[in-house]
């Protein structure tokens, strides 16, 4: 694919998908004609300028393609009829707000509650997001064959069971909002802590779960958590340059200044928006936390007091190891590493903790901090030796070897 | 489309005891939600069914009938009633689904009926 392409590919798949799902009906029939089309713009645009409207030229050539592949299919039910006459009717290319509603539609279809939860975010990765069944199959640790599989069999179900593209009418939607968010929350991660690949992040994840937070907060303008997760992502997604040079680069040791300010002050508003509605939730707590440390010109006047209150906040809604541990960090920071040590040491009884690599690191580092190099030393040999992703082996082996020299 | 609806008791958990008033209280609201379904033409058939001891199971072996006694699966979770829904798509059929009162006391399956593609 040629590079001028490939920008095109990332921002124009998931609408292109969209669209053609709204008018096919059909999420597997929409992917192959836009597949198909691409294609097309490969060989075209390697050898022709660019169209002026690319993303007019790919839903129109999308079309042409669902529509042979209607035509060609010989016993043609009443439904894909009634498809083919919408396609031949419909305007070239939609107007955007249509665009981002066909997004939406998609969007809640591939988060539907009947859906495989695990499935969901790769559908989503998938459709929305256009990565292609290779990356998200590196992604999940899966074989591309395992991913292809799971894949079709989801869009079958779409099909089978009637599982509609739509936005879920008023009274449904505060229930399946939160399936949504999960699925855009994992793309964030997935791309802010890539588990797979040389990375440390994977930037255009993070702009995927960003912009599909973005048009989450169309519909839902009053719902605290939709505009909590969207500041969270924008907040922690202001750091990204910071964060990942060619390594992992943590909080205490970023330049600041190269934090992106327009993304703290959009979150710190959305979060101002979230908090006036006043139903805190988990997203909203999390965007508190990322807006104390974005709040801090430099590491030594963090609010740890304010972060460690709102991890116990979120502990009270999501009673995780992994938010103990964070708040475990939080009261190191407030109260001296002895107090948050104690937390940690009761969150390692959960035997499933045990073989999570960032609560021996977190340990590591506050027996770093009292003096206990020994215990230290053996806690980051722990975190090592559970697999972290490849950015914070390095982090972890450089912590190592300066305590065993 | 059509979806059966199945609905399932689930072990443990007990609905409310015959002669009861909260047993004619979820009697009441079984009609209200069906009478809802049909005035709004969703329901296509619906019915109680009698307990698994009163089924028999039939199967054809070299074309002679086989007949035994009792249900083909002997689950802890039982079948006790069903209902056949018109819906445009399953978030319908779901939400009208959470209007039957077995939905509260068990669980309900709902599952699509395929589409024979000539009769689409």
């Amino acid at each position: 694919m040629t590079s001028q392409a490939e920008i095109v590919f990332r921002r124009e798949w998931g609408r292109a998908v969209a669209v053609i799902t709204r008018l096919t009906g059909d999420l597997g029939l929409a992917e192959d004609a836009v597949q198909e089309a691409f294609a097309s713009a490969v060989g075209r645009w390697a050898s022709a300028p660019l169209p002026s409207d690319p993303s007019g030229w790919l839903i129109t050539v999308a079309k042409n393609h669902a529509m042979d592949r209607l035509r060609r299919e010989a016993r043609r039910s009443g439904k894909e009829q009634a498809a083919m006459l919408m396609l031949s009717q419909c305007a070239p290319a939609p107007p955007p707000g249509l665009i981002a509603d066909d997004q939406l539609r998609l969007i809640f279809a591939c988060c539907h509650p009947a859906l495989d939860p695990g499935t969901r975010v790769a559908l989503t990765l998938r459709t929305l997001c256009g990565l292609s069944t290779a990356e998200i199959a590196r992604s999940f640790l899966v074989s591309e064959a395992t991913l292809a599989q799971r894949l079709v069999r989801a869009k079958r179900k779409i099909r089978a069971a009637g599982i509609p593209f739509r936005i879920p009418a008023d009274e449904d939607l505060p229930d399946r909002i939160g399936g949504v968010l999960r699925v855009v929350y994992l793309v964030f991660t997935e791309g802010h802590q890539a588990s797979t690949g040389s990375r440390v992040v994977r930037g255009e994840l993070c702009d995927e779960a960003v912009r599909l937070a973005r048009l989450l907060a169309g519909p839902c303008p009053e719902d605290p958590e939709v505009l909590g997760l969207l500041a969270l992502l924008l907040l922690t997604d202001a750091r990204r340059d910071a964060r990942a040079g060619d390594r992992l680069v943590l909080l205490e040791d970023q330049d600041r200044s190269s934090w992106d300010h327009a993304k703290i002050d959009e979150g710190t508003r959305v979060l101002d928006r979230a908090a006036r509605l006043r139903r805190p939730g988990p997203y909203q707590l999390q965007a508190a936390i990322a807006a104390c440390h974005a709040a801090a010109a430099e590491p030594s006047t963090t609010d740890w007091a304010e972060i460690a209150a709102l991890y116990a906040a979120l502990a009270r809604h999501e009673p995780s190891p992994v938010v103990h541990a964070n708040r475990a960090v939080a009261v190191a920071m407030a109260e001296g590493p002895a107090a948050g040590l104690a937390i940690l040491d009761e969150v390692r009884e959960d035997s499933q903790v045990g073989r999570w690599h960032l609560l021996h690191a977190s340990r590591a580092d506050l027996l770093r901090r009292l003096g206990r190099t020994a215990e230290a030393s053996d806690a980051y040999r722990a975190a090592l030796a559970l697999d972290p992703p490849p950015a914070e082996r390095e982090f972890l082996a450089g912590r190592l070897a300066e305590l065993d020299r | 489309m059509r979806y059966l609806c199945l609905l399932i008791g689930e072990p443990g958990i007990e609905g409310p005891v015959p002669g009861t008033p909260e047993f004619m209280q979820m009697l009441s609201e079984y009609e209200s939600a069906t009478r809802a379904m049909a005035a709004d033409g969703v329901l296509a058939d619906s019915g109680p069914l009698q307990p698994p001891s009163a089924a028999a199971t039939l199967r054809v072996r070299d074309g002679r009938p086989l007949v035994t006694d009792g249900p083909f699966a002997e689950l802890k979770e039982q079948i006790g009633g069903y209902y056949v829904l018109d819906c445009a798509d399953l978030d319908e059929a779901l939400r009208r689904a959470a209007t039957i009162p077995a939905a509260r006391y068990g669980a309900i399956e709902v599952r699509p009926l395929m589409v024979m593609p000539d009769r689409a």
